[in-house]
């Protein structure tokens, strides 16, 4: 284990460094909160400016040119556990960034976001990055006048909640009535002379209003159904499957749950009942009915169901 | 182009309180009635509008569909805007289709959600939705920069809110709201509860015919003289909220001139005023006499319930040129004048 | 009657699962351009926009055309905005059409779009109300055991919808907008992956995208100034069907079979696979080729499968669907409608690229959605009708 340091080496007070006419003039204006980069003789503008070309050791022009303070990270490295001399006490990406309008690049620390200590570097940080300094409200004239790099806005958090009180419909809750005293309400139109269930208080075929009330019973066949791999807060478990079922009497489906039996036993034409949970639980929701399960009868043919698929 | 009628018009009794009904079952009685009111079971092309907001669930058009019989299927579109815009689809519709005939309806639900709120989610989502910015208040912004132009006061708009009121209580459909009552604090200043528009559940159902088909199903076609819309730029900052330039445009184009009776969709109070502006609607024109959107404004029915309301001004004889304008977006961003007459154009 | 409609303007974006680099009104933006550019025109010589979305859940923008009206070129015009759930794109293409057709406008801009990475699908297409809760998990929730009953219907091995899987993303390969391009893409790659919905595999359905479509539509005359070959518009047809009733046939819709009936008549088509030289048809799961096969008339009841197998329907096959790579390839759910019914358009046009169908002279664009109810399509031919 690293202990408490013996020997500190500090100049008093910090060096007093000349920065010179192209450093000051970059860190003024730093302090006045603008990227400033030098153009040399070729043409390219160097970030952060330098007094000669790195390239041909030329003095650069004296010509002064703002950029970005947009820029683009062209590399980086990820720091998941912070020195305390970091400028981050998180995990952060070192990078090399060239700003917009400059052909060389700066490097600073990059922030982009908050990270458990060890974190992995994120999946969206990459070369290509678009960023912007973010800037000290204090400035001296340094490189520290940036606090870091922050990604260019891509995206912003929306959340939104709108409140709503719902009644669900008069006839929506006559079936929410009748589940919840164990019953399986449709509905008879007078055109048809199909049951529909859940009823509807009309026809959806005819368009019409349904004129009787019919009470179902719990029993059905399965005409066809998928096996869910994809977990769902609503399933019991992964595979579970969603099915068709047709109520004996009923003239269509109902979407429901079928379990009691391994998905990879669940069949077309399967005979199944409605498993209810027990009475105490009961309430005005579907949910008193837990799923449909096998019932110890023969499987219909598909010739009997195909027209309900 | 071909001429097109309004031939018949039903709402419901609108209510400003939740009657426990899913919008389906509102909507379902206007169906049956003007099925029963036409004859007709079957249409060349159904069109509807409707907003997913007001259930807070995706699809509401797709259970509507199980109240009109839609077998064998049925041509059918939808818009998610105010059924006028529903109805002007369709009327391109029967401009073309080798159809004459065309049922059009809107149905909202508004008493289960904070609509105020609602309509936030219409605004920019990037600059002005992020601050909350309600439709009342949008509204208000609105109603300052037109009285302040106009130098119309506060008083003014009280008189369109009582006038309003007044007439809504003798329209079975619409709400019955009281004469606004002084001393009301402000809802937004300027606008005060009685300038805002209530929150109403309702539905409402148009058929369009062509021609001859017209004359069969009616015997005083309201015929679609001029119909145009016209949308401005989103942004409040960027336009002149004293004026409606959208709605003057689609004025134009509708040709809304020697208009008797107009029905506007105001939300508020001062809405009426910078309508009546756009429009050209002088005094001698009868505006709102069902009580317009002040005494009943079911979400996305209340445009097409305005085509409705003057049209049946023509079908009773009682005018001979009238006006229907629906409203989207907001502070009045998109317009939709719809001009109807009793005498077809031939 | 109806005027003639041309499709003189295309444009679309790249699709991928997050278009991070834009704003919505720039993916809008981005299609509506490129479309303006093949068409010759500016902004301000647009007349009308209709605009196309599926749910407003998606990007939590609710009746978001009044947001985009400046950023789209609607300023002072009419801008409309349709919704008929999967179907929307290709409705919305039908009412631009519908604006030509009827005479009111000279030149119409219609875009559809998605931007799917706002949110999440599952949860924009299902959210629950307090009194039902929906046991359908996404889209292929809903749609698996209407492909397994098509399978025991039809008694299609269990192959075929590998067959489709690899067909189309071989495709996709030669289309630089599609969204996903596997190369290699294989029958064993597809029979490798999981079981989502059984009897759907992972790479037997579509992505999600974020992708936007636009067209520019014009009258004959506007079309005559258009410096790039037109399409036409052959015709035109939407039908609905309610999603739930006793009778309905879920695998082979009524409601197809009328839509085609009613476009195929207007187009004065009576064999489709044979007068038809291409299709673009909204195949999400790949079992739904076989299913829109035998649905849309390209072979009887049962054979659909029989004509995949074949390899009718490859690129160089006699009657290739989804060259583009289909929405298999690409979904961006509200624009994937319009996608169909433009890339039949880019066919008649001669202007698919590595895509194109040889000779392609008229082709059919399609879109369902809903719970397979709600149908749109259109003809389109090189040639005006």
């Amino acid at each position: 284990m690293p202990s408490e340091p013996n020997h500190i080496l500090e100049f008093p007070g910090g060096y007093t460094r000349s920065v010179g006419p192209v450093i000051g003039r970059f860190f003024s204006d730093l302090r006045d909160g603008r990227l400033t980069g030098v153009r040399t003789a070729a043409g390219k503008v160097l970030v952060p400016p330098a007094e000669y070309d790195p390239e041909t050791s030329e003095d650069t022009t004296g010509e002064y040119v703002e950029v970005g303070p947009a820029g683009t990270v062209t590399t980086w490295s990820w720091v998941p556990r912070p020195l305390k001399e970091h400028p981050l006490d998180r995990p952060f990406a070192w990078a090399l960034i060239r700003p917009d309008g400059a052909d060389t690049a700066l490097l600073h620390a990059l922030d982009v976001g908050v990270f458990e200590e060890g974190a992995k570097p994120p999946k969206f940080l990459k070369t290509g990055m678009r960023v912007r300094p973010k800037w000290r409200d204090e400035r001296t004239g340094g490189i520290g006048d940036i606090e870091c790099f922050l990604p260019e806005v891509t995206m912003i958090n929306a959340p939104t909640r709108l409140e709503y009180r719902m009644k669900g419909g008069r006839t929506l809750q006559r079936f929410l009535e009748g589940v919840s005293e164990g019953r399986i309400l449709g509905d008879r139109c007078p055109v048809c002379e199909q049951v529909i269930v859940p009823m509807k208080g009309i026809c959806p075929r005819d368009g019409v209003p349904t004129t009787e009330e019919v009470e179902l019973p719990h029993t059905g066949t399965v005409t066809t159904f998928a096996v869910n791999n994809i977990p769902d807060p609503r399933a019991p478990e992964v595979p579970f499957v969603s099915a068709y079922v047709l109520l004996d009497g009923a003239g269509l489906t109902m979407l429901t749950l079928v379990a009691g039996i391994p998905a990879d036993q669940v069949r077309m034409g399967m005979r199944v009942k409605a498993a209810w949970r027990p009475r105490e639980e009961w309430g005005r929701t579907m949910n008193n009915i837990k799923w449909f399960e096998p019932l110890d009868e023969p499987d219909l043919p598909f010739e009997a169901i195909k027209d309900y698929t | 182009m071909r001429e097109i009628a309004v031939v018949a018009f039903v709402q419901t009794q609108h209510s400003g309180e939740d009657q426990g009904l899913h919008e389906t079952e509102i909507l379902a009685p206007v169906i049956t009635e003007i099925k029963e009111k036409t004859g007709l079971s079957r249409f060349g092309f159904t069109c509807s509008g409707s907003c997913d907001y007001f259930q807070g669930a995706p699809f509401s058009f797709v259970s509507a569909l199980d109240v009109l019989g839609a077998w064998p299927p049925i041509s059918e579109s939808h818009v998610e805007m105010d059924g006028a815009w529903a109805l002007y689809e369709a009327w391109v519709k029967l401009q073309h289709g080798e159809i004459d005939t065309a049922l059009v309806y809107g149905f909202g639900k508004s008493t289960q959600g904070v609509l105020r709120t609602i309509m936030t989610q219409q605004l920019d989502p990037y600059l002005l939705a992020p601050l909350g910015v309600d439709q009342v208040s949008l509204a208000a912004l609105q109603a300052r920069a037109y009285m302040e132009r106009s130098g119309a006061k506060e008083d003014d708009l009280r008189a369109i809110a009582a006038r309003s009121r007044a007439s809504g209580r003798d329209n079975p459909f619409a709400l019955h709201l009281p004469d606004p009552e002084d001393g009301d604090e402000y809802d937004v200043a300027p606008l005060y509860p009685h300038d805002v528009a209530p929150i109403t559940d309702g539905a409402a159902a148009i058929v369009l015919a062509a021609g001859d088909r017209a004359r069969e199903l009616c015997e005083r076609p309201a015929w679609i003289t001029g119909i145009d819309h016209r949308s401005e730029a989103h942004s409040p900052g960027v336009r002149d909220l004293s004026r409606s330039a959208s709605a003057r445009l689609a004025g134009e184009r509708a040709g809304a001139a020697g208009i008797e009776i107009a029905e506007l969709h105001a939300q508020f109070s001062h809405e009426e005023l910078i309508l009546r502006e756009a429009l050209g609607l002088g005094e001698d024109v009868d505006v709102n006499p069902s009580g317009g959107a002040l005494s009943a404004n079911p979400p996305m029915a209340a445009g097409l319930i305005r085509i409705g309301e003057a049209a049946s001004r023509i079908h009773d004889g009682s005018a001979s040129k009238v006006l229907g304008h629906a409203q989207s977006g907001p502070c009045l961003q998109q317009n939709l004048v719809c001009v109807l007459s009793g005498e077809n154009n031939g | 009657m109806a005027n003639a409609c041309a499709i003189i303007g295309i444009g679309q974006t790249a699709y991928k699962t997050k278009r991070l680099d834009v704003s919505m009104a720039g993916l809008l933006r981005e299609a509506a351009r490129r479309a303006l550019d093949d068409a010759g025109l500016t902004w301000k010589d647009i007349d009308a926009v209709v605009v196309g979305k599926a749910p407003d859940l998606f990007e939590g923008v609710m009746m978001p055309e009044p947001y985009l009206a400046d950023a789209i070129g609607a300023t002072g015009k009419p801008l409309m905005r349709v919704h008929t759930a999967g179907s929307v794109g290709g409705s919305t293409a039908i009412v631009a059409a519908s604006l030509i057709q009827g005479g009111v406008h000279e030149r119409v801009l219609t875009i559809a779009w998605e931007k799917q990475s706002e949110s999440n699908a599952t949860w924009a297409l299902t959210v629950n109300s307090p009194f039902t809760t929906s046991l359908v998990v996404g889209a292929g929730g809903y749609f698996a055991p209407h492909i397994r009953a098509y399978m025991r219907r039809s008694g299609a091995p269990d192959h075929i919808g590998a067959l489709v899987a690899v067909k189309d993303r071989e495709n996709a390969l030669k289309n630089p907008y599609a969204h996903l391009k596997i190369p290699g893409i294989s029958r064993e790659m597809v029979e490798m992956t999981p079981m989502l919905w059984e009897p759907i595999r992972y790479l037997e359905t579509c992505p999600s995208s974020d992708g936007a479509c636009a067209m520019v539509l014009a009258s004959e005359d506007a079309a005559k100034k258009a410096p790039n070959r037109p399409a036409w518009v052959h015709g035109t047809a939407m039908r609905s069907e309610p999603m739930m009733f006793a009778g309905r046939d879920t695998v082979s819709p009524q409601g197809g079979k009328d839509c085609a009936a009613d476009v195929y008549r207007q187009a004065g088509i009576t064999d489709p696979r044979r007068e038809l030289d291409c299709a673009e048809v909204y195949v999400p799961f790949s079992w739904y080729e076989p299913m829109w096969l035998e649905n849309l008339g390209f072979c009887g009841e049962g054979e659909g499968w029989k004509l995949t197998e074949s390899g009718a329907t490859a690129l160089d096959g006699d009657i290739p669907w989804n060259a583009s790579g289909g929405v298999l390839s690409s979904n961006p759910i509200g624009a994937s409608g319009m996608i169909r019914f433009a890339e039949a358009a880019l066919q008649v046009r001669g202007q698919a690229g590595e895509h194109q169908v040889d000779g392609a002279r008229r082709a059919l664009g399609h879109a369902y959605g809903g719970g397979a109810q709600f149908f749109s399509m259109w003809i389109v031919g090189s040639e005006k009708p």
